[in-house]
C-alpha cells in the first residue's frame, strides 16, 4: 500500500521515464501551441488595458474632458473655475497646410493656454534630436508640427507655413502630446497653434468639422462632484471621458482586437485538443500492458487512476508554463505590428493572462487525455496472458464532455458576448459537422471507385477508408490549418483586387469640401480659368437626429457601435430636388418637383437599417440650434464606390435652403494637373481638399497591419495542424509497420510500399486541400458581400492550390514521418508489432 | 522416402544468428547447413525459443544472418539487397503465419489479390477470386478479415499463399491459433493444394503428428540442428 507522497514519487518518476522515451513529446507540443497562442493575444491585450488605466490621464491630457462637435457652454467652464478645478481647451479640425507650393491635408489642433493639464508635450529642433518638454503652448503666430509634415512639406524650423488665411513660423517638431489619437484612419500629419489665432484664420465656418474639448483637473472629490454636475447639463453630441473610461474609441478598438484575434486564437486550440486527444489514445495504447502488469502485481484501479491523473497534471502545468514563455515572447512581435497604431508606451504585461493560460492548458489536458487514461485503470488483467483481450474502450464522446466544455467555455469567454459566442460555437460545429460529413462521403465514394486505378491508389484508398473517422477528424482539422492560410494569403489579396476594381479609373480622386456660400462664384470662375468644367456642387447641412416620430432618441438605444456614432455626432444633410443617377429609390417615392413646398426626407437604406427607421417615420432635426420634422417618404440605395459625393439623408429642397450651409463636390483631377490644386488651396486656404488615393493606401495599410497580426496568430493555427498530423501518423505508425512488413514479406518492393503510403497521404493531403478551399472560398465570398460591398470574382487558382499544397505537404510530411517503417527487416517489425 | 534431386531449391550454409542483449551475445542459431530438393515437405521441429521461427525468418530472407549464407533456386539470398529479396519472393515464395498476418483494410479477395499485383501477375482479380473458391470461401469474398473466424482467416492466407503458384512455401506453425478439428482442416487444404502444385514445402512446428506428414524432419534444439 502506497502512502499518497510515495505515489506522488511515483508518478513523478514515471513522468521522467515517459518524457526520457519520447513518449511525450507530442502532448507538450500540443499544449504549448494552445496556451501560447491564447497568451500571445492574453499579454497583448492586457499590455494594451493596463496602459489604458495606468495611463489614462495623460492619454486625456486630464483627469476629465468634455468633447463636443459645438462650441462647448461657457457655463461649464465657469463653473469648474469656481469649483476650483484647474481647466484649459482645444479645439481640432482638418485643414490644409501650405509651403511655398506644397498643400498638405492636415490635422489642426489649437491650444488654449494651460495644455496639457496631465503628461507632457516634447519638443525637439530637428528629426531624431534632443527632447525637452514644453513650458507653454505655441506663441501666437507660431506652430509646432510633427514629424510628417515636417518631410512631406520639407521645412525646417523658421519656415513659414499657411494655414487658412494665417502665416505661421515653425517653432519646434513635437515629439510627444498627451491625447494624440490613435492611428487607424485619423492619422494625418498634425500641427499645434495657439487658440488665439483661430479668429484670424477664417478656418471655423459653417459646415466646419470642428471638435471641441474642454480639459478638467484637480483632486479627484472635486473632479468626480464637477462630473456629476456636468452630466446633467451636456446636450447631445456631447461626451464626459474619465479616467476610468477614457478614450472610449481606442476601448472600443481594444474590445474588437481582443474578440477577434482572441476567436483567432483559438483556433489553434481547438486543433490542439483533436492533438491531444490522439496523442493520448498513443500513450494509452503504449501503456496498455504496464498497467495489465501493474495490476497483476497487486496495484489497485483507483491507484493507476490516480498515479496518471497525477503525472498529467503536472505534465499539464509544466507544458502550460512553457506555453506561457512562449506567447510572453510572441506577444513582443504582435505589439510590434499593432503598436503603431497606439501612440502610448505600452507597459509590461500582468500575471493574469499567464493564469489563464496555465489553466487553460491543464484542463484541455486533463479533459482530452483523462478519458484514455481512466480505461487505463480497467485494463484486464488477462491481458498479460492473452493479448488479443484488447484495450478497454473510453466512453467515447461522453467521455470527452469535460475537454469539449472546456471549448465551448472558451469560446463565449473569448467572444465576450452570449449571442456572438453562440454563433462562433454553432458555426464550428455546423462546419465541422458539415465538413465531417462531406469527407465521409467522399471516402465512402472513392472505395465504391477503388476496383478501378492502380494497385498503390487502391490500397491507399482502402487504407483511409478503413480508419474512416479517425482520418475524417484529421483531414477537417488539417483543412481548417490550410485554410486559415489560404484566406489569408489568397483570399485578402482577392478581396483588396475586388474593391479596387470596383473603381473605375476616371472615378473622382479629390474631394473638395468646406466650400462657403460666397465661394461659390469665384471657385467656377477658377475652374474656368484652369480650363476644367464646373464640377457640380451640393449643398451640406451639417445636423442631428433628435427625435423618430417625436420620441427622442439617444446612442443608449442603440448597440451597435455605428449606430451610437451616428446618434452622437452631427451627419451630413442636403437638399435636391432631383435624385442622384447613382441612387435608386427601392422604396417609397421621391418627391414630385413642381411641389416646391414639401416637406420630405429620403433616407439611404443602410442607415436607415441601422438606425431602425422605416418609409413613414416622421424624424426630427436639430441644426444649429433650430429644429425641423418630416416624414421619410422613400428609401434609396446607394452606389458608394462611384466614389461621388452622397448624402445618408436628403431633404426635400423647402426644409434646408434657408440653413446655414456649405457645399462639397468631387473631381477627377489627372496627375498632371495636381499643381492646379495648389493654386486652388492658395486662392480659397479655408478648401479641404481630401486625397482619395491617400485615404485608400491609408486603410489599406491599416487593413494589412490588422491582417498581419491576425496572420502572426494563425501561424500557431498552422504549427497546430502540423502536430495533429504528426500526431495522427505516430497514431499509426504501428499498423503502417506491421502492414508493410506484411507486404515486404509478400515481395513488396520499398517503392511499391512507399507508393502506397503516398497514394493515401496525398489523398488525405487533397480532401483537407478541397475542404480549406471551399472553406476560404465561402468566407472569401461571405466577406466580400457582407462586409465589402463587392462582387466576389472567385478565384480557381485557389482550388489548384489548395488541393496542390494539402496533397504535397501532407504526403511530405507523412513520407518523413513514416520512413521508419521502410528500414526495418520485416521480420523485427512482425515480431514487435504483430 | 522422397528421391532427392540434383538442384536443391533451398540451401542453408553455416548460418548463425546472434543478438545483442544489453552488452551480452544471446545466440539464436549456431552453424546451420542442410538443403532442401525441389518438391519436398520438410518440418523443421523444435520445442519453444529452439530459434525454429529465426531460421524460417533467414530463409526467406526476412532478416539477415550473422554469418552463413542461403540460397534460395540457386540465387545467393544475402548478396541481394533487400528490394532484391522481396522480388525474389514475389516470384518464388508463398507464406503461412502463424497468427494470419491478413492485412485488416482489405477483403478477402484484395489480400489474395495483393502478391498477385506485386509480382506483376495480370488478371489478378480472376487468379484470386478462383484460389478463394478452391479454398471454399466464394461466398466471403468481400468480407474484411475480422467478420471471418479463425480457421476462415487461416483458408484466406493458404490462398493468398498459393496464388502466385509458387515454387516454394513456408509455413510457420500454421495450425497455431486454431482449435484441433479447425486445424486439421487446415493442414489437409495445405497438404492437398501442396501436392496440385508440386510446392515445396518448409514447415515450422512443434507438432510431431503434424511432421510425421512431412518426407523429412529436421530438429533444431539451443539453435543448432540435431542429428
Amino acid at each position: 500500500m502506497l502512502k499518497w507522497w510515495q505515489e506522488i514519487v511515483l508518478a513523478l518518476k514515471l513522468l521522467l521515464r515517459d518524457y526520457r522515451a519520447g513518449e511525450l513529446t507530442l502532448l507538450i507540443a500540443a499544449i504549448v501551441i494552445a496556451v501560447g497562442s491564447l497568451t500571445t493575444v492574453g499579454f497583448f491585450t492586457d499590455r494594451v488595458r493596463l496602459a489604458l488605466t495606468q495611463q489614462s490621464n495623460q492619454l486625456l491630457g486630464a483627469d476629465l474632458t468634455i468633447v463636443s462637435d459645438r462650441p462647448i457652454a461657457g457655463e461649464l467652464e465657469s463653473e469648474a473655475r469656481a469649483r476650483g478645478l484647474a481647466v484649459t481647451r482645444a479645439l481640432r479640425f482638418p485643414s490644409m497646410v501650405t509651403h511655398g507650393a506644397d498643400t498638405l491635408l492636415s490635422d489642426v489642433k489649437a491650444l488654449a493656454p494651460g495644455y496639457p493639464l496631465r503628461g507632457e508635450v516634447r519638443l525637439a529642433d530637428r528629426l531624431f534630436g534632443d527632447e525637452r518638454v514644453a513650458q507653454a503652448v505655441p506663441a501666437a503666430g507660431t506652430a509646432w508640427v510633427d514629424d510628417r509634415m515636417l518631410t512631406r512639406l520639407n521645412l525646417k524650423p523658421g519656415d513659414v507655413i499657411g494655414v487658412g488665411a494665417l502665416k505661421l513660423r515653425v517653432a519646434a517638431l513635437v515629439t510627444h502630446e498627451p491625447d494624440s489619437v490613435i492611428g487607424f484612419i485619423n492619422s494625418m500629419p498634425r500641427l499645434l497653434l495657439n487658440e488665439a489665432d483661430i479668429a484670424a484664420s477664417g478656418l471655423v465656418q459653417t459646415g466646419s468639422r470642428v471638435r471641441y474639448r474642454l480639459y478638467i483637473a484637480g483632486n479627484s472629490a472635486a473632479v468626480d462632484a464637477y462630473r456629476q454636475w456636468a452630466q446633467t447639463r451636456i446636450g447631445p453630441g456631447q461626451n464626459i471621458e474619465g479616467i476610468r473610461d477614457a478614450r472610449p474609441e481606442i476601448r472600443s478598438a481594444l474590445e474588437r482586437a481582443e474578440r477577434f484575434l482572441g476567436l483567432a486564437a483559438l483556433m489553434s486550440v481547438i486543433l490542439s485538443a483533436v492533438a491531444i486527444a490522439l496523442a493520448a489514445r498513443r500513450f494509452l495504447q503504449r501503456h496498455i500492458d504496464g498497467c495489465a502488469v501493474m495490476r497483476c502485481l497487486g496495484t489497485r484501479q483507483s491507484v493507476i487512476v490516480r498515479l496518471y491523473v497525477l503525472h498529467f497534471a503536472v505534465l499539464g502545468a509544466v507544458a502550460s508554463a512553457l506555453g506561457c514563455a512562449v506567447g510572453y515572447a510572441a506577444q513582443s512581435v504582435l505589439a510590434s505590428m499593432l503598436g503603431g497604431l497606439i501612440e502610448v508606451a505600452l507597459p509590461w504585461p500582468g500575471a493574469l493572462p499567464a493564469w489563464q493560460g496555465l489553466t487553460t492548458g491543464v484542463l484541455l489536458l486533463l479533459g482530452f487525455a483523462l478519458p484514455p487514461l481512466i480505461s487505463l485503470g480497467q485494463v484486464p488483467m488477462l491481458r498479460v496472458l492473452r493479448r488479443e483481450l484488447g484495450v478497454p474502450q473510453g466512453s467515447g464522446a461522453i467521455g470527452y464532455a469535460l475537454g469539449l466544455a472546456v471549448i465551448c467555455a472558451l469560446i463565449l469567454w473569448k467572444a465576450h458576448e452570449l449571442r456572438l459566442g453562440l454563433y462562433v460555437l454553432g458555426g464550428f460545429l455546423g462546419v465541422a459537422t458539415l465538413s465531417a460529413l462531406l469527407v465521409l462521403a467522399v471516402l465512402r465514394l472513392l472505395s465504391r471507385l477503388r476496383t478501378e486505378g492502380g494497385m498503390s491508389w487502391r490500397y491507399g484508398v482502402a487504407n483511409l477508408r478503413r480508419h474512416a473517422l479517425g482520418n475524417t477528424l484529421q483531414v477537417v482539422a488539417l483543412g481548417l490549418g490550410i485554410m486559415a492560410l489560404l484566406t489569408l494569403t489568397l483570399i485578402r489579396g482577392d478581396l483588396l483586387h475586388s474593391w479596387q476594381a470596383t473603381l473605375r479609373p476616371d472615378s473622382p480622386n479629390r474631394f473638395l469640401i468646406n466650400i462657403q456660400p460666397d465661394q461659390v462664384q469665384p471657385l467656377g470662375a477658377f475652374f474656368a480659368v484652369h480650363g476644367m468644367a464646373k464640377p457640380d456642387l451640393f449643398p451640406m447641412v451639417r445636423g442631428r437626429l433628435i427625435a423618430i416620430n417625436d420620441r427622442p432618441v439617444s446612442s443608449a438605444d442603440y448597440s451597435e457601435d455605428r449606430a451610437k456614432r451616428l446618434i452622437d455626432r452631427e451627419f451630413n444633410l442636403s437638399w435636391a430636388q432631383q435624385p442622384q443617377p447613382d441612387n435608386r429609390i427601392i422604396a417609397g417615392r421621391w418627391w414630385d418637383a413642381r411641389d416646391r413646398d414639401t416637406e420630405q426626407l429620403s433616407v439611404e437604406n443602410g442607415i436607415a437599417e441601422t438606425l431602425g427607421i422605416k418609409l413613414g417615420d416622421r424624424l426630427t432635426y436639430d441644426v444649429a440650434g433650430s429644429q425641423f420634422t418630416a416624414t421619410v417618404t422613400s428609401l434609396r440605395k446607394v452606389d458608394w464606390d462611384s466614389f461621388r459625393v452622397n448624402f445618408f439623408v436628403i431633404a426635400s429642397p423647402a426644409l434646408l435652403r434657408d440653413s446655414p450651409v456649405s457645399y462639397i463636390t468631387s473631381l477627377y483631377v489627372p496627375q498632371g494637373q495636381v499643381t492646379m490644386l495648389n493654386a486652388l488651396v492658395g486662392e480659397f486656404p479655408n478648401l479641404v481638399v481630401i486625397d482619395v488615393a491617400q485615404i485608400m493606401a491609408q486603410v489599406q495599410k491599416m487593413m494589412e497591419q490588422v491582417s498581419n497580426a491576425v496572420q502572426f496568430v494563425f501561424l500557431f493555427t498552422l504549427a497546430a495542424g502540423l502536430v495533429v498530423l504528426y500526431a495522427a501518423i505516430a497514431s499509426t505508425r504501428d499498423e503502417r509497420e506491421y502492414e508493410a512488413a506484411i507486404m515486404r514479406t509478400l515481395g513488396a518492393s520499398r517503392r511499391q510500399i512507399a507508393a502506397t503510403q503516398f497514394a493515401e497521404f496525398a489523398l488525405m493531403g487533397a480532401l483537407a486541400g478541397l475542404l480549406a478551399a471551399a472553406g476560404a472560398s465561402a468566407l472569401g465570398y461571405a466577406l466580400a458581400i457582407k462586409v465589402l460591398n463587392v462582387p466576389y470574382l472567385g478565384n480557381p487558382w485557389i482550388w489548384l492550390i489548395g488541393v496542390g499544397s494539402g496533397a504535397a505537404g501532407v504526403a511530405l510530411a507523412g513520407m518523413l514521418g513514416t520512413r521508419r517503417v521502410l528500414a526495418v527487416p520485416p521480420l523485427q517489425s512482425l515480431r514487435r508489432v504483430g | 522416402m522422397t528421391e532427392i534431386l540434383a538442384t536443391p531449391i533451398v540451401r542453408a550454409i553455416g548460418l548463425t544468428k546472434q543478438v545483442d542483449t544489453g552488452g551480452t551475445q544471446l545466440i539464436i542459431l549456431s552453424d546451420v547447413s542442410f538443403e532442401v530438393a525441389s518438391g519436398e515437405a520438410v518440418a523443421i521441429l523444435g520445442v519453444s525459443g529452439s530459434g525454429k521461427s529465426t531460421l524460417l525468418g533467414l530463409l526467406a530472407g526476412l532478416d539477415t544472418p550473422s554469418a552463413g549464407g542461403v540460397s534460395i533456386d540457386g540465387a545467393d539470398l544475402f548478396a541481394l539487397d533487400e528490394d532484391g529479396r522481396a522480388a525474389l519472393r514475389a516470384r518464388l515464395v508463398g507464406f503461412i503465419f502463424q497468427s494470419f498476418q491478413l492485412l485488416p483494410a482489405f477483403t478477402a479477395l484484395e489480400n489474395v489479390m495483393l502478391p498477385l499485383e506485386l509480382a506483376g501477375i495480370a488478371d489478378a482479380r480472376t487468379k484470386a477470386h478462383a484460389m478463394l473458391e478452391r479454398v471454399g470461401l466464394a461466398a466471403r469474398v468481400g468480407h474484411y478479415p475480422k467478420q471471418l473466424s479463425g480457421g476462415e482467416q487461416q483458408r484466406v492466407a493458404i490462398a493468398r499463399a498459393f496464388a502466385c503458384e509458387p515454387k516454394l512455401l513456408f509455413a510457420d506453425e500454421p495450425t497455431g491459433n486454431l482449435d484441433a478439428a479447425t486445424g486439421a482442416q487446415v493442414i489437409d487444404l495445405m497438404f492437398e493444394l501442396n501436392r496440385e502444385r508440386h510446392t515445396t514445402l518448409v514447415l515450422v512446428t512443434h507438432d510431431e503428428a503434424l511432421s510425421r506428414r512431412c518426407g523429412r524432419q529436421l530438429r533444431l534444439a539451443a539453435g543448432r540442428l540435431a542429428g
